[in-house]
């Protein structure tokens, strides 16, 4: 019974990586670029809940939703800020920007929020699940990070495939000036893809303080970094990559520290990254890359 | 006859290197225009910049009497002016019929969506048999339809095409050349870019010859066509 408890927490950690890989996923399929500071909204977004429920006393559903709202026009504002005026710039200048704005978010909290662990509060009330009389528990904070990522990839999907605009997200990532000629905005589609990555972002942070109770200004930055890894280990740009992806990641993180070492379990993650994309170097469900010229 | 578009002095460079030198042409409504020119000559550096796909250093393009030089790109689209880019440029991840209803984007009722691929399938069969093929696994003849199709779904006033014909085989070339004339008698205007230009200036009103960035020849396309200069350099074959 202990190895289907570790199973089922690995996959409730690898639906948070997952959700937080859909927000790399998307901008990155969009605009081609590593969003380094997304980890860092999803820290952001945490801190906004932990204010409006400790500090105002708003109801939880409610500060998620105020959280999720922060987190879209934070997204929004750093493309426009910092990502826009180098969309024709080389790569290398906008990763390095990508780690700036990172670290001004992290300086920001800490300026403002201070760098003592805050307890992150209850905010999901599910009940536990108690299955074979007793033998197997599952937490609420878990059941809800598995249906949100399986709901919220869903959503995704049904959105890209069913309305105009996200077709209109499939045409930009593949041709910005083709898309452009359709009469496509691209420039608005590019800042709808960052609302969404990033509004997720701020669901993503509940789940993950939820599960470790605790938050601090660099609560987002090794989640991010694994939830990059998740998304590349899928195939970046890839929505179902991000999903399988972030479950694997998550499955092979916790039965690596259970049954391995957990000292080891970051270094045994990294490393099947690394034998996937020497087999397959674009991922799971990624397509080999077409540079563009 | 009215003037649809009209380009005046354009100015444009890439970086340093200036493409388009002083270029000024006018496209009337219902013309078909052939813009003619050598490999490098700046052809499809001018139709981009008409389509905001780049900005001119100076210059304006004026478009039903109204300056469109700093319109956005996708703007232009829904205004009417439509651009097959050189080299298709269709989105081959995703199926015909989805690419169709991009080309659609800018337009609102279904049922007239759907009734313009109708036409687009009765112009090009072959493309309502691949309707749900990846565009990326046509051929280059299919992708080429595909992308005077997805071209023709903004219902546009006027036509930019870059190159159509390019890569194509005889026969494929022929149904691409039909497929103009008959854009052109459905009431749009086209402006045609072709290295072909024994082709283009065959169903051509006017034409305009562009040589290293500048306009050194223009006229009546059949006075082109025998013309000694023009037969020299561009129909030698
Ligand atoms: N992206 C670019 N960067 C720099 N120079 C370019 C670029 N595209 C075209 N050019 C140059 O501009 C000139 C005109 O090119 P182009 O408009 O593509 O010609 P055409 O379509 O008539 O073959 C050429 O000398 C070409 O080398
Ligand atoms: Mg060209």
């Amino acid at each position: 019974m202990s190895f289907l408890s570790f199973l089922i927490s690995g996959i409730s950690l690898g639906s948070i990586y997952a959700i937080m890989a859909l927000g790399y996923t998307m901008v990155y399929g969009i605009a081609k670029m590593l969003n380094f500071a997304h980890g860092d909204v999803i820290m952001i977004g945490s801190f906004v809940v932990y204010y409006a429920v400790t500090g105002a006393g708003i109801p939880a559903p409610a500060a998620v939703l105020i959280s999720v709202v922060v987190c879209t026009f934070l997204g929004i504002a750093i493309e426009k800020v910092a990502y826009k005026p180098l969309r024709r710039a080389a790569s290398l200048a906008v990763l390095i920007t990508a780690i700036g704005v990172s670290y001004l978010l992290q300086n920001l909290a800490l300026l403002f929020f201070g760098a003592d662990p805050k307890i992150f509060p209850n905010v999901i009330t599910l009940p536990a699940l108690n299955l074979f009389g007793g033998q197997l528990v599952i937490a609420g904070t878990t059941v809800m990070s598995i249906v949100a990522n399986i709901l919220i990839m869903i959503f995704l999907m049904l959105f890209i495939k069913k309305t105009k605009q996200g077709q209109a997200m499939l045409a930009v990532s593949e041709d910005k000036d083709a898309a452009m000629l359709c009469g496509i905005n691209v420039n608005g589609t590019i800042s709808l893809t960052f609302a969404i990555g990033s509004g997720l972002a701020a669901i993503a942070g509940v789940l993950l303080c939820s599960q470790y109770n605790q938050l601090t200004p660099y609560t987002g930055s090794l989640p991010g970094i694994k939830a990059f890894t998740a998304a590349v280990f899928g195939g970046i740009g890839s929505i179902p990559g991000a999903f399988f992806g972030g479950l694997l990641l998550g499955v092979i993180e916790i039965l690596s520290s259970a049954y391995i070492s957990s000292q080891l379990a970051n270094a045994i993650v990294f490393a099947v990254l690394i034998i996937v994309l020497l087999v397959k170097p674009s991922g799971l469900f990624g397509r080999p890359m077409r540079e563009k010229v | 006859m009215n003037t649809l578009l009209e380009v005046e002095n354009l100015n444009v460079y890439y970086g340093v290197i200036q493409a388009i030198k002083n270029v000024s042409f006018t496209v009337g409504e219902g013309e078909v225009i052939a813009l003619i020119g050598s490999n490098g000559a700046g052809k499809t550096t001018t139709l981009q910049t008409i389509t905001g796909m780049l900005t001119p250093a100076s210059g304006r393009i004026i478009f039903r009497g109204e300056d469109v030089t700093k319109v956005p790109g996708h703007k232009l689209v829904e205004m009417g002016i439509s651009h097959v880019p050189e080299g298709r440029r269709v989105f081959s991840q995703l199926s015909v019929y989805e690419n169709l209803k991009l080309g659609s984007f800018t337009r609102n009722n279904k049922s007239e969506i759907e009734s313009s691929i109708k036409r687009v399938y009765r112009s090009f069969p072959r493309l309502e048999e691949r309707k749900n093929q990846l565009a990326g696994t046509l051929s280059g003849g299919e992708q080429q339809m595909l992308a005077m199709g997805r071209a023709l779904m903004s219902v546009p006033i006027i036509m930019l095409m870059d190159e159509p014909s390019m890569g194509l085989s005889p026969i494929l070339v022929q149904e691409i050349f039909h497929i103009i004339e008959e854009i052109k008698r459905g009431g749009t205007t086209v402006l045609l870019v072709e290295q072909n230009a024994n082709k283009a200036l065959q169903i051509a009103d006017r034409a305009y010859v562009l040589e290293t960035g500048s306009i050194v020849k223009e006229g009546k396309a059949s006075e082109l066509l025998n013309d000694e200069a023009v037969r020299k350099a561009y129909l030698a074959s």
